[in-house]
């Protein structure tokens, strides 16, 4: 089976998401980053459930889709806050809290 | 359509289920709804209600936890991926007392503060049947659904405060930390998915245990699931959130996180890593090895020059994550005998956690507590505005030196018997790196004493700043809170045998499998 094509695809749309979120300054893109990684999972989950012929795999990536929908809920009602008390969602300008 | 859904029904056989090893979660949950049906049917009138129903909702999920304790056999379900045994009750037990006296401190704090009150307790409450699943949990998914279960409510909880910008910031840094943290453990998890084939971690732990299989993708897996955690127990270098979201979010809420919630990061660790993984101590000791010393150093250090006392407390629970971590640094299936008695370290270790899990539940949520009757005067956090403390507020100022000094680890309070057992765990194997880490944690508590120690001077020496000798209103709720917190402090101090006895748990028999 193509296994290691779908791993190194999910490798390198893992590596994408870090960079993304390590880098990225704008709240709604560290967001999206994430859901890189999560989907990344999800193609390793799939794939390795696939070749052990289990699954559990598919489960847990649907378990991970449901999740991370409602942990996405969560994030856009943070983000639509910030927005409407500072007009902006640059994360670099939230820095009230230092020390 | 449906005829197809009928023959799977006829195939489909539902797994046994244990109503009294899951009513503990079933009860919560139910209190949960009743909860926000209240809000939704009777709204404003339902304020004067929702403390108490949650409070009650909490003690009431403690009599299944009791009488679970007193049957005494382990139970275990869906194959084994829900497990009740005396480690499961007892974690249980912490969050259930951490969460009530977390009410007590909350009632009047959210009442004055007009937040919106009814949605505030049913998100606490979701949060710790979070918590509570986690005790249990032995299979990576329900590990990862208890994980969001408990964070999730935790970010809007720390946002409480809709309009105050702070609070804002508070939870966008949580909640990025957070998901991207649960992310990276999400990577890890799929990967030592992959190298074993199952998602239980009995399963997973005989594929990965020893040289056999794929050792790149099972390291990999570890260190991943191991950081994902890190974040979550605000260990260093993932601490940085910590600081931050403890002083922007609302008071009982930075109670709630730095207690409960570290405690829940903790349980999912010490689940994957002495179920899971325990085989592979070779790739997670190092780790672990390093996010205790750094955490412990850091944390203790950066304490020093606080000047705000939420975020000395903070750094303080830093350093104190890194005295819980390092039992788990030299976890391993070896056995030692001291004095004719045989233990396995793995087992030693978890009870050194489990006992300073406890003791730091009560010592921290009762300093919290005290900031918290002192802010209603003062309107402060600042470590400047505890000055004189001692001359208007007596009762407080020696409640706080007790769980400041307990925090600190000076006998004979609870905090020191939690620092005796972990040294007790890392020097009893007897290896280098275990001394060594014994080191690290006493030069830390001398440093610690340090800000500890300058909290105290403040508040018994010095004189009141602007001369305002009114007394602390405390309410009668805040009160008891404190209470609680200082009874067990002192308990665990002068009785060490009281926990000791209750945190003698195994994870290594009766995992079902």
């Amino acid at each position: 089976m193509l296994l290691n094509q779908f791993l190194l695809l999910a490798a390198l749309l893992f590596c994408i998401g870090v960079y993304g979120v390590l880098v990225r300054r704008n709240g709604m893109l560290v967001l999206m980053s994430v859901e890189l990684i999560l989907n990344s999972v999800n193609i390793n989950l799939v794939a390795f459930g696939a070749l052990t012929d289990d699954v559990g795999g598919e489960v847990f990536a649907l378990f991970t889709i449901a999740v991370a929908a409602a942990e996405v809920g969560v994030g856009l009602a943070i983000v639509l806050l910030m927005y409407r008390n500072r007009r902006s969602i640059d994360l670099s300008q939230a820095d009230l809290l230092k020390g | 359509m449906f005829a197809v859904f009928a023959m799977a029904g006829e195939h489909f056989s539902r797994p046994p289920i244990d109503w009294h090893a899951a009513s503990p979660e079933l009860i919560l949950l139910g209190v949960g709804v009743l909860l926000t049906v209240i809000d939704i049917v009777w709204k404003e009138r339902a304020r004067a209600l929702v403390a108490g129903l949650a409070s009650v909702g909490l003690l009431a999920a403690m009599i299944p936890v009791i009488t679970l304790a007193v049957d005494g056999e382990p139970r275990s379900m869906f194959g084994g991926a829900f497990v009740v045994d005396d480690y499961a009750l007892i974690m249980k037990a912490i969050f259930l007392l951490s969460t009530y006296v977390v009410v007590l401190m909350s009632t009047n704090y959210i009442s004055e503060g007009d937040y919106w009150e009814n949605e505030y307790y049913g998100l606490l409450l979701t949060s710790v049947l979070g918590m509570l699943l986690m005790t249990s949990a032995r299979d990576l998914i329900s590990i990862f659904v208890a994980l969001e279960l408990l964070s999730i409510p935790a970010y809007m909880l720390s946002t409480w405060r809709k309009r105050d910008l702070k609070s804002n910031e508070a939870g966008m840094k949580y909640y990025l930390m957070g998901v991207f943290a649960s992310a990276v453990m999400l990577y890890g998890m799929s990967l030592l998915y992959g190298s074993s084939g199952t998602t239980l971690l009995s399963g997973i732990n005989e594929a990965v245990s020893g040289s056999g299989g794929p050792s790149a993708v099972v390291t990999l897996g570890i260190v991943f699931v191991v950081v994902g955690f890190a974040f979550k127990v605000s260990a260093v270098p993932f601490h940085t959130w910590a600081p931050d979201t403890y002083e922007g979010a609302p008071t009982p809420v930075t109670a709630f996180l730095s207690v409960a919630s570290k405690a829940g990061g903790f349980v999912g660790l010490m689940n994957i890593l002495f179920v899971g993984l325990i085989g592979r101590d070779d790739v997670y000791q190092p780790l672990i090895w390093i996010l205790a010393a750094a955490s412990m150093t850091v944390g203790n250090t950066v304490a020093l020059r606080q000047t705000n006392i939420v975020r000395m407390l903070a750094y303080s629970g830093v350093a104190q994550a890194g005295y819980m971590l390092a039992p788990l640094a030299v976890l391993s299936t070896d056995v030692v005998t001291t004095g004719g008695a045989t233990t396995i370290v793995a087992d030693q270790a978890l009870a050194a956690t489990v006992t300073y899990l406890a003791i730091y539940a009560a010592m921290n949520l009762g300093a919290f507590a005290v900031v918290m009757a002192v802010a209603r005067k003062t309107r402060s956090a600042e470590i400047d505005d505890y000055r004189g403390l001692f001359r208007y507020a007596p009762g407080l100022t020696v409640l706080m030196t007790v769980f400041l000094f307990s925090l600190a680890g000076i006998p004979p309070l609870g905090g020191w018997f939690g620092k005796f057992r972990v040294l007790e765990a890392l020097i009893s194997p007897g290896t280098a790196w275990g001394s060594a880490l014994a080191v690290v944690v006493a030069v830390n508590s001398v440093v610690a004493f340090y800000y500890y120690g300058r909290v105290a001077v403040k508040m018994w020496v010095e004189e009141v700043p602007d001369g305002n000798m009114d007394r602390v209103s405390v309410p009668a709720s805040l009160a008891a809170a404190l209470a609680i917190t200082s009874v067990v402090t002192l308990a665990f101090g002068v009785g060490p045998g009281l926990i000791g006895h209750f945190t003698q748990v195994s994870l290594l028999v009766g995992v079902g499998g």
